[in-house]
């Protein structure tokens, strides 16, 4: 097509705006593929780069073997140490973080004072903002000898200590979606509560939080996406042996795996590396799920 | 307005491929293959070498010792990186071997323990388990933390070799960089680490290894003994090319002598 049968087709000479317009959306449409081009890339890469080594290892002796010693004369690449203190650690930031973080924003939500919630939400923003390596840093000088003392362990830097760490770090994430989901709950449904005589906490706790439950489970699920994939700051307090996970053992997570032997990492090991990255990743899209499915049913109930 | 991208394609491509042509130059190439220990200080000489000589490209292929002491015996490198001495028959079998440099690892504990001198065979015995407490070695009664590096790096491979404790170490922390280290040492009173002899020690003891005091002097004379050589392996018989010969001289004189202390290595030439 000539570009000026292009420009009469399209109108554009009566109507430059309508070029204009046309050029927008392109240029959005551009920046909009920036974003799926890069899912593709990463995705593409990972499972071409990571799929070698676990048939080169075997499936199940990479998943389920519990000796990691990639650089042994006889080297072992068994995973299941990092799988499970991915999914133990994980899972006690969830138990320590979550309740935290949940009666958290039901105070905030239902019964701060508006002065409390101001500062209160403020800090919430400030803990949001800092860097995982500033944690990491706390940790490592603050946590971990504070564990050795108090516990009476050799040596701080255990799967405790990593917890301790994720537990603060999702507080952010499950406090905001908490709050704006206990937030959305309609007033009138708290109204009725309050008329039929039940208590405020009463209320609060029957009525609010039931019908703020899928927006809960979202934060609970987000904690977890953030648990699972932190690396820098646990790198510095968890030990990075490659232990079966213990809470007062020195552990490797799946994301300390990859960050910590990178960087000298050659052959078989460094395509064991992108293997683990691949394992991790399937992880985080199965939270991605979870949580598409969380929204849209919790987006059908209104 | 397709016109327009056209024409802008067409002056990208053009630009790319003037950048292109301008940077190839008839240039030669000196091939390392070896010793992943070697990375810093090969990488730092060859930095240096090619900024000084545009025109001659060192590569490097970080494969570990054997490998490169093989690739130099059949001819598929120029020099073999080895962070240790060669062996009897790999020298029997046409092999040249040359120092240059030499690998000090210091023994590092807390500032606060009292102990001041270690064998190797202790070492040994404090990273594998076998001491487990710091009073069996005349120290305080307090457990051993051995806290180590992670593996695949050098420090971590020079460290095992020498002491023998290769495969067996029962680390309680594996870190990353040598400050990790140094810092998880400083704070742990039963903590035992090990660091390069370039990196500052100042928060921590360093022990004397069987009653030698790592420094630059001991490392060079042999008197301690957590060190090793790093070699350049070349075929006895076959001389090199040009411009691997160049960069070999390089590497081996006085000029080179900073740059490898900068990379953390002891070097040797007077």
């Amino acid at each position: 097509m000539k570009l000026g049968e292009f420009i009469a087709q399209k109108g554009y000479k009566d109507n430059p705006r309508r070029l204009v317009e046309d050029l927008i959306h392109m240029v959005f449409l551009l920046l909009g593929l920036v974003a799926v081009g890069s899912v593709l890339v990463i995705t593409i890469y990972l499972v071409v780069s990571g799929l070698p080594a676990i048939f080169k290892i075997g499936p199940i002796e990479f998943l389920f073997g519990t000796r990691w010693a990639s650089t042994a004369s006889e080297p072992a690449f068994g995973i299941l140490p990092f799988i499970l203190t991915s999914i133990y650690g994980t899972a006690g930031a969830i138990i320590i973080g979550v309740p935290i973080g949940f009666f958290a924003a039901v105070f905030l939500a239902k019964m701060a004072p508006k002065k409390v919630r101001e500062v209160m939400e403020l800090c919430i923003g400030v803990l949001a903002g800092i860097p995982s390596v500033v944690y990491g840093l706390v940790g490592m000088t603050i946590l971990v000898p504070g564990i050795r003392i108090l516990f009476g362990v050799p040596d701080g830097a255990t799967l405790f200590a990593a917890i301790i760490v994720l537990a603060v770090m999702i507080l952010p994430s499950v406090i905001n979606v908490s709050l704006s989901a206990l937030e959305a709950v309609p007033r009138e449904y708290e109204e009725a509560s309050l008329a039929l005589g039940a208590t405020s906490t009463e209320t609060y706790f029957r009525v609010t939080v039931p019908a703020a439950k899928s927006g809960i489970f979202t934060a609970i699920v987000l904690g977890i996406g953030r648990a699972i994939g932190e690396a820098m700051a646990i790198m510095m307090v968890a030990g990075n042996v490659a232990n079966m996970p213990s809470l007062f053992k020195s552990v490797r997570f799946l994301t300390t795996a990859v960050a910590s032997e990178m960087s000298y990492s050659s052959g078989l090991q460094r395509q064991a590396l992108f293997s683990i990255a691949l394992v991790l990743f399937l992880f985080i899209m199965i939270i991605n799920a979870i949580l598409n499915v969380l929204k849209t049913s919790g987006g059908e109930k209104k | 307005m397709k016109k327009i991208l056209m024409i802008m394609l067409v002056a990208a491509f053009a630009m790319t491929a003037v950048f292109a042509t301008g940077a190839s130059e008839e240039s030669a190439t000196v091939s390392t293959d070896g010793s992943t220990s070697m990375e810093k200080v090969i990488l730092s000489l060859a930095e240096q070498y090619m900024a000084d000589n545009p025109g001659v490209n060192v590569t490097y292929n970080p494969t570990g010792s054997g490998t490169g002491i093989t690739a130099a015996l059949e001819g598929r490198c120029d020099i073999g990186l080895a962070s240790r001495a060669l062996k009897d028959n790999e020298v029997a079998s046409g092999l040249a071997q040359t120092i240059v440099a030499l690998d000090g690892i210091a023994i590092i504990v807390n500032a606060d323990n009292p102990v001041s001198d270690l064998t190797i065979d202790q070492i040994y015995g404090l990273y594998t388990g076998e001491i487990s407490n710091w009073s069996e070695v005349g120290g305080a009664d307090a457990p051993v933390v051995p806290i180590g590096r992670e593996a695949g790096s050098g420090t971590r491979d020079g460290f095992e070799s020498i002491t023998g404790t290769e495969d067996i170490c029962k680390y309680s922390q594996e870190l990353t960089s040598t400050g990790a280290v140094i810092t998880a040492v400083s704070q742990n009173p039963g903590a035992i680490g090990y660091a390069s002899l370039a990196s500052n020690l100042d928060s921590v003891k360093t022990v004397t290894v069987e009653g030698v005091a790592p420094s630059e002097e001991t490392v060079k004379s042999g008197e301690y003994k957590i060190q090793r050589p790093f070699v350049f392996a070349t075929l006895a018989e076959t001389p090199l090319s040009e411009a691997a010969q160049a960069f070999f001289d390089y590497c081996t004189s006085t000029d080179a002598a900073s740059i490898i202390a900068g990379a953390g290595a002891v070097p040797v030439a007077e």
